[in-house]
């Protein structure tokens, strides 16, 4: 076995946090920001030796240590990814409490590394305990960020937080217990490959669905994300936003996807149902928030609802575009999420009309947001636009209806964040307050410049994060497609046309256009 | 069977209570200078009883014509007893100290002797003469004990409101062992087994009904468990973690041994008790807590919590059950004497147990340490991972999914979320609320052992208890087998 990186991986930060409860304030930040430094230098190390199109599960690692469950890490073209964008985020979270976060910096540090690691660990888990000891335990360390360090309404914010993502998760664990006794293994692996008898899929797969479409989050179980997000501290609504709400997604891709496809394709209407709902209701509300944080958050519902209909298609565009939209999603919304950080830093208020004029005597910063306000809307050359591009047109291929109602989620997007753009970047100054603001730090830009290259390299140049994926991706297809629903937009026979001179030329065309 | 073979089979028992009556004797002639002596010698002897468990008494050998079994079962459940029991005892002289009032007396390690034999005997019992012999040693002895603190109006009420409760579930218990006597023509466990496996008379359920009725007081099982919280309220604390953990892990294993060797062809009728005594436990346990305000209460209503999913393991009547059972109590008897070893630390700035919520408040500012092992308990509890009671709970569901119990895993994994809120609710007022008057402390030697003990708890609990689960998860299984 070689060197095991992944390991490594969730060692660095979890000692790293145990370290910090014990130094001071000053040099438990530089201990974290260095912890997640290397940690993304290892991440970047992990992609560099990832071999594309090579084994399916890489860097495996098999310790069969602990009982009932396995010490089984392993990661595949999605984990990768989201394992990227986790290790990326986190520096860039530690950097954003450097200033504001004043009290109990120790454990505030440590409660982020812990975060970290179990963020990790989730993507890089193999055996199904393992994945839900990961799953759940996030629930922690988010419990304290947004309970110690949150806002005014901090403690309801962070009951309900716990306690909605804890009822989802315990549904689903019943169910996990019941897998391990039937396929006789907990080994996500063989699990994805084991067929489990279709009426027990349909049970398996809403239990699973209890608890993704609490974490992901799917309306109606969104109400916990508005609240946690605006209570949150900057940094904490960061990693919610980037990469705790990326769990649904992927445990649709890990689990429901490829070990129930019957019960995927027969529910798949519940799902494109909720997500058009999702879609066009958290848009509406996101146009009528007078909170910055709210109006991020109910985007946030809308865009992970983009990602549900991208997975439901079965298709790979479908799959590829959801993969992007969550990867884009948690850039652009992390950012977004810094943007009213930094002004939040300065004026201590989130009510949208106290700003205006930004653009006057902030000019750094109105470029940055307005190119992350873009990203979310999905202008072609940023990221948002090829996965939201994609997903929609494997959504495409299976429902034209559900399509078109997603679809309005674009303009809508445009419509919230442009007004959003308008009311706190353009206009007069309103107060002196607001005149007084400075411009970007070094610190802050050094904060949102990453984030915005990676927004436009994924916009430009999508190969370089599709590629990883692409070999699983079909691997995905090659499992459930099978059972995919029939689609709605085929193109159907036409009656042929009176032959003519050239008649037997249209026929044969006609017959290969559907085949 | 020589009667030396019958003696050597018993001898942790025989440790137990020939050390208790010397010690006894001692305290007589030593007076009250001689409690922290004592004390000490007592866990001594309790040390030396855990390496007596090593020999026959752990190794499957039947005593007294069938009486008394020392299989790998009943050696199990005795290292938690002895365990805990040793606990209460190093935990007493700190707390006494501290109260005014009331002092240590020479004879609480001694009845606590007496307790732990009269619980050993319980979980090794093969017949109904010796389980009542042991449960009634065990009872008497804890009814002082919940009392003793003699000046203090709520210990002497719960020391009371024990002996009356307890002697009607005695009565309880022994009518319906009268009962199953009586149908079955014996009281050994095996020809009860096989008059359950015959023909199942009116009496043989009736009987059935009302021991297990009996056991369910002893267990604190809803609808049994009026007497917990005020007992546990009111007993001093070093009592109460006794209660709530060496009694709780005998009962729960009389009760196993008792529905499986005895009554195991009557699964489908006991597992309908089991189940409801469970489901019961489990929801009254979490809804009642939710308002409390004094600690020990909450704890209290934690364990009738925790004894529901114990009992799901229970319901799932097979050997994976059973030793999912005994891996819950360990951990649960880790975790619960780490709680009341953290409300030992709970005292005002003169020295006086506190006992509210409330003043647990900022406790993460002013003793961080304290209130990280605090959190690890409750959070453990609630059986959130990567703590080792989620470990617990795993087992428990596991075993009741693989007999095929899925709607109790379902009602029980979700009812457990009540739970987790008055767990949370705990961490939310050492984290989140603002400092309230910090704790003062006790003698440096007591502040260390105790100190000590939290420290090993919390470790145990944490992730770095995970390397115990492999060794704990065969050790159980094999200790499960032994009843079947």
């Amino acid at each position: 076995m070689g060197f095991p990186i992944l390991s490594v991986m969730l060692a660095v930060p979890a000692l790293a946090a145990v370290a910090c409860l014990f130094l001071s304030a000053e040099n438990a930040r530089r201990l974290a920001l260095a912890a997640t430094l290397v940690d993304f230098a290892l991440g970047i190390l992990l992609w560099a030796s990832f071999d594309v199109g090579g084994a399916q599960w890489q860097f495996v690692e098999y310790q069969p240590v602990f009982g009932r469950f396995a010490w089984a890490l392993g990661i595949d073209g999605f984990a990768l990814m989201l394992v990227m964008l986790s290790v990326f985020l986190m520096p860039i979270c530690v950097g954003a409490s450097w200033a504001s976060v004043k009290q109990r910096v120790p454990e505030y540090m440590a409660a982020f590394l812990f975060t970290e690691v179990l963020m990790i660990g989730t993507f890089a888990a193999q055996d199904l305990y393992l994945f839900y000891i990961f799953f759940e335990a996030g629930l922690i360390p988010m419990y304290l960020i947004i309970g110690i360090w949150g806002g005014a309404n901090r403690i309801y914010a962070s009951y309900k937080f716990f306690l909605y993502t804890l009822v989802g998760s315990v549904v689903m664990f019943v169910a996990m217990l019941y897998m391990a006794d039937q396929a006789g293994t907990t080994s996500i692996p063989r699990l994805m490959a084991y067929d489990f008898p279709p009426q027990v899929q349909t049970w398996l797969w809403l239990a699973f669905f209890a608890s993704f479409a609490v974490k992901m989050p799917m309306w109606p179980v969104h109400t916990w994300l508005p609240d946690a997000h605006v209570q949150a501290p900057t940094a904490g609504s960061v990693i919610l936003a980037g990469v705790l709400l990326k769990l649904g997604g992927y445990g649709f891709l890990r689990f429901s996807l490829p070990m129930f496809p019957q019960a995927s394709a027969e529910l798949t209407w519940l799902i494109f149902a909720l997500s058009a709902v999702a879609v066009i209701y958290t848009s509406l509300v996101a146009l009528v928030q007078s909170d910055m944080k709210k109006l991020i958050a109910y985007s946030s519902v809308a865009h992970m609802a983009i990602v549900t209909v991208g997975l439901f298609a079965f298709n790979r565009q479908g799959i590829e575009g959801a993969m992007i939209v969550m990867l884009s999603h948690g850039l652009v919304s992390g950012a977004l999420f810094l943007c009213v950080g930094v002004i939040y830093d300065r004026l201590h208020t989130r009510e949208i009309a106290r700003y205006g004029g930004l653009s006057i005597n902030m000019p750094k910063y109105a470029v940055f947001f307005l190119l992350f306000t873009m990203a979310s809307i999905g202008l072609p050359g940023t990221s948002g636009f090829v996965g939201e591009f994609l997903s929609l047109m494997g959504a495409y291929q299976i429902s034209t209806w559900y399509a078109l109602l997603c679809t309005t989620g674009i303009i809508l997007g445009a419509a919230y964040a442009l007004y959003l753009y308008r009311r706190v970047a353009f206009g007069e100054i309103k107060s002196d307050e607001v005149r007084g603001m400075s411009d970007l730090s070094g610190r802050e830009m050094w904060l949102l410049a990453p984030i915005a290259g990676v927004v436009l390299w994924m916009g430009v140049y999508p190969e370089s994060f599709m590629a990883p994926m692409r070999a699983d991706v079909g691997r995905l297809l090659a499992r459930i497609e099978p059972a995919s629903p029939i689609s709605d937009s085929r193109p159907t026979a036409g009656r042929p046309a009176t032959p003519a001179a050239h008649g037997g030329e249209h026929i044969a065309s006609a017959g290969s256009a559907h085949p | 069977m020589s009667y030396a073979a019958n003696l050597a089979v018993i001898l942790p028992e025989l440790i137990l209570s020939l050390g208790a009556i010397a010690l006894m004797l001692v305290a007589a002639w030593g007076g009250q200078s001689s409690t922290r002596a004592l004390s000490w010698t007592s866990v001594v002897v309790i040390a030396g009883a855990l390496i007596a468990l090593a020999g026959p008494a752990s190794s499957g050998a039947i005593a007294f014509e069938g009486a008394f079994r020392g299989d790998a079962f009943a050696g199990f459940a005795k290292v938690l007893i002895y365990v805990a029991a040793a606990v209460a005892i190093v935990m007493a002289p700190g707390f006494f100290e501290r109260t005014t009032g009331d002092d240590l007396r020479p004879e609480y390690p001694v009845l606590i002797l007496l307790s732990t034999a009269g619980a050993s005997i319980m979980v090794s019992s093969t017949d109904l003469l010796t389980l009542y012999v042991g449960l009634e040693l065990q009872s008497l002895a804890s009814y002082v004990l919940a009392s003793f603190m003699r000046r203090d109006q709520r210990s002497a009420e719960a020391g009371l409101k024990y002996f009356v409760l307890g002697a009607l579930a005695s009565g309880i218990l022994l009518y319906g062992i009268s009962l199953v006597y009586g149908f079955s023509g014996t009281t050994l466990f095996d020809g009860i087994a096989a008059a359950y496996a015959g023909p199942r008379t009116t009496g043989l359920l009736f009987g059935l009904v009302f021991v297990f009725a009996g056991l369910a007081f002893k267990l604190a099982a809803v609808p049994f468990h009026m007497w917990t919280p005020d007992v546990y309220e009111g007993a001093p604390t070093p009592v109460t973690a006794l209660f709530a953990s060496a009694q709780k892990v005998a009962a729960t294993a009389l009760g196993v041994r008792v529905a499986i060797e005895a009554m195991g062809p009557a699964l489908y009728e006991w597992r309908q008790i089991v189940i409801f005594a469970a489901l019961a436990s489990i929801i009254l346990g979490a809804v009642a807590a939710i308002g409390q305000t004094n600690v020990k209460r909450l704890l209290a209503y934690s364990s009738i919590n925790n004894v529901g999913f114990a009992l799901i393991g229970l319901a799932a009547g097979t050997p994976q059950g059973v030793a999912s059972v005994l891996y819950y109590l360990a951990i649960y008897v880790a975790m619960t004497l780490g709680a009341f070893l953290v409300v030992l630390q709970m005292r005002g700035q003169d020295g006086q147990p506190v006992e509210t919520i409330d003043s647990l408040a900022g406790l993460s500012r002013t003793r961080p340490g304290l209130a990280l092992a605090m959190a690890v308990f409750m959070l453990s509890l609630a059986g959130i991972p990567p703590l080792l009671g989620f470990f617990a709970k795993l087992e428990v569901f596991n075993a009741a999914v693989e007999a095929g119990l899925y709607p109790l895993a379902v009602a029980g994994f979700v009812a457990s979320v009540i739970g987790a809120y008055y767990y949370l609710r705990v961490i939310k007022v050492m984290y989140f609320d603002d400092p309230a008057p910090a704790y003062g402390c006790g003698t440096a030697f007591d502040d260390r052992v105790e100190g000590g003990l939290i420290a090993v708890a919390a470790v145990v609990v944490s992730p770095a208890g995970w390397l115990l689960l492999l060794p704990l998860g065969g050790w159980t299984l094999q200790a499960a087998r032994s009843i079947f």
